[in-house]
């Protein structure tokens, strides 16, 4: 009724290649982010911030760099995990060994290592592709995490192998309070979000989609796929770089680094297949339902009276959890990104059925 | 269109003696012919000729073990895809190969994207060059879907288009890089009348428009015969043909390949 394009007239390429074409999109956009700036700052609890917004954060940023190698390049990997400890990690060591430089300047190396490491195990992208693929990042994820542990020097040769993030500062203001850092994060997410959405829209995009529609239909265009494939890697380990840094300073505080582990890149993974791969939006849909679920299972049964011990109510999770998720698959196997759109579609149109 | 009007220019590429074969299968035998400026060559035989494999040697895909091809007078032994493709040579496939998770206008502009500049960088701040540019090339590719007639499915994917559309957005998608020679693999394959009557159109109108050399192949001898300047006529990886559609058609050889011989 509402949500309707018709008498709406674009009338030049620019207005039709904007991110919202349609200005009831850039409202609700424009309402949702003053809402995340103002509004929740002015409700949430600590509680929230630390246990479920940070970490949603900064697990969706990651989740949007997987899906930046495996959503639109169609490169399958199970490394985030261990990229996000790379992240973390030099994050830290840039961070302790040059005590004066900028947290921004901190994140943005970060990112560009992870991004190197990142593009080293994404050569063997050249020659092998899908499930072989996956195998070969597992390597990363295996490597990558016992080399934090053996390498002692990246540590700092802490006996105890644990990293623990400096005091945030950022031009003067010290972020001490989960609200503090909240604001930090979202700030970071939503620009690398909207530059993910503008890589996607524009070249490297379109490069990256062609590799993964059809290969050889790609490089008969003249897209080289070596540079199609390097520069998803390279782009996607940045984010999940500048992801674990965050995961680390933001949230985390301090962690032993062999904690980025494969359960974190299994998790990410599922973030972007029930959220959507190949949408950006998709990639924060997932990383809300993956972590905002587990936390509504343990509740909501309290809530309405039933009184489980722990135990059943942990097995309970999983139980309705692995159930949702196959539920999702067959239900809309292109995630909850494409459910979004369904609803759009549908609201064109409605009341009428046509 | 009146042949007399046409001008056909020089040799723009030049095949000699090719020949490829995949382990003890030899797909092609030490075949030369030349494809001229501007004109619509035609490649025909009956399956398994060795057709498609030619195309693929021309556009860098296979690698012959013999012979030469020598494209606006240089002569290459190994090229990959994208080097042809910058050289100038674009095509279309048998089975058609859009990128399916993307809108006609977002194939069409990949197809560009040789033409592209922005880098990384640029693209992910997007406002100022790189939009720029993002138009630039958008006023291009709007031409093509203009020309093709597709104006309405520009936002649709290509995955859900009907099969003669798809042919079209491929079609499409080789122009926007305004090849000097138009590759086509069999583009009226498995359409109906009108459809072939719009493909033919379609290739008669790049040729006179934007002079787009094109070397296609097609099965269709109606076609063939009524679009093409010259054939080539390939069977069992050898050339058994080449000249003018009339003598072509009264080819001895020709017609016993296609007819079979009496033994």
């Amino acid at each position: 009724m509402f949500y309707r394009e018709s008498g709406q007239f674009k009338t030049s390429y620019r207005a039709d290649q904007a991110i919202f074409t349609i200005p009831q999109d850039r409202i609700f956009f424009a309402l949702f982010m003053l809402m995340a700036y103002v509004g929740v700052p002015l409700i949430a609890s600590d509680y929230l911030y630390t246990a479920l917004i940070i970490p949603f954060l900064c697990l969706s940023l990651a989740a949007l760099g997987l899906n930046i190698l495996t959503g639109y390049c169609g490169q399958l990997s199970l490394g985030t995990g261990a990229f996000m400890g790379v992240g973390a990690v030099s994050a830290w060591n840039l961070a302790y060994r040059i005590p004066d430089l900028n947290i921004l300047v901190v994140f943005i190396l970060a990112g560009l290592i992870t991004a190197a490491v990142g593009m080293f195990f994404g050569l063997p992208s050249m020659r092998i592709k899908g499930f072989y693929l996956a195998v070969a990042t597992l390597a990363a994820q295996f490597f990558l995490p016992w080399l934090f542990v053996k390498w002692g020097w990246l540590t700092n040769h802490n006996s105890s192998g644990v990293i623990t993030a400096p005091q945030l500062e950022l031009f003067g203001w010290v972020i001490n309070t989960p609200m503090e850092k909240y604001l930090f994060a979202l700030s970071i997410v939503a620009l690398l979000a909207l530059a993910a959405k503008n890589l996607v829209r524009s070249n490297p995009g379109r490069q990256w989609m062609a590799i993964r529609d059809m290969d050889i239909a790609a490089e008969i265009i003249g897209i080289r796929p070596m540079v199609a494939k390097l520069s998803a890697f390279a782009v996607s380990s940045f984010y999940v770089g500048v992801a674990g840094a965050l995961y680390l300073f933001v949230y985390l505080g301090s962690t032993e680094p062999d904690g980025f582990n494969i359960n974190l890149s299994f998790q990410t993974l599922f973030m972007i297949i029930i959220g959507g791969l190949g949408s950006i939006l998709g990639s924060f849909l997932g990383a809300f339902f993956i972590l905002l679920l587990p936390i509504f299972l343990t509740r909501v049964p309290p809530m309405l009276g039933f009184e489980f011990s722990t135990a059943l109510v942990s097995h309970l999770e999983f139980m309705v959890f692995g159930a949702l998720i196959v539920f999702f698959l067959i239900v809309e196997p292109h995630g909850l990104a494409r459910l979004w759109q369904i609803a759009k579609e549908k609201l064109r149109i409605w009341p009428f059925p046509y | 269109m009146n042949p007399a009007q046409k001008t056909i220019g020089d040799v723009l590429l030049k095949v000699e003696n090719i020949s490829l074969s995949f382990g003890g299968v030899k797909a092609l035998t030490n075949i030369s012919f030349e494809i001229r400026e501007h004109e619509i060559l035609a490649i025909i035989g009956p399956n398994g000729a060795g057709k498609s494999s030619m195309l693929n040697c021309i556009n860098g895909f296979y690698h012959p073990q013999e012979g030469t091809i020598t494209f606006k007078g240089q002569p290459r032994k190994q090229m990959r895809p994208h080097e042809a493709a910058k050289q100038g040579i674009a095509r279309t496939f048998q089975n058609i190969a859009l990128f399916k998770g993307m809108s006609t206008l977002d194939n069409i502009m990949t197809g560009r994207l040789l033409k592209m500049k922005s880098g990384l960088l640029s693209s992910a701040i997007y406002k100022g060059p790189a939009e720029k540019e993002q138009i630039e090339h958008r006023e291009f590719c709007e031409r093509i879907i203009d020309f093709l007639e597709i104006e309405a499915i520009r936002k649709v994917p290509v995955g859900r288009l009907p099969y003669g559309l798809q042919k079209r957005v491929e079609l499409g998608r080789a122009l926007a890089a305004e090849p000097t020679l138009l590759l086509l693999d069999e583009p009226m394959a498995g359409m109906n009348l009108e459809e072939k009557q719009d493909m033919c159109r379609f290739i008669l109108d790049v040729n006179d428009e934007f002079g787009t050399t094109i070397c296609l192949i097609e099965h269709d001898m109606g076609v063939v015969m009524d679009i093409s300047d010259r054939i080539v006529v390939l069977d069992y990886g050898r050339k058994i043909g080449d000249g003018l559609p009339d003598e072509i058609k009264r080819n001895q050889a020709v017609i016993d390949a296609y007819l079979g011989v009496q033994h």
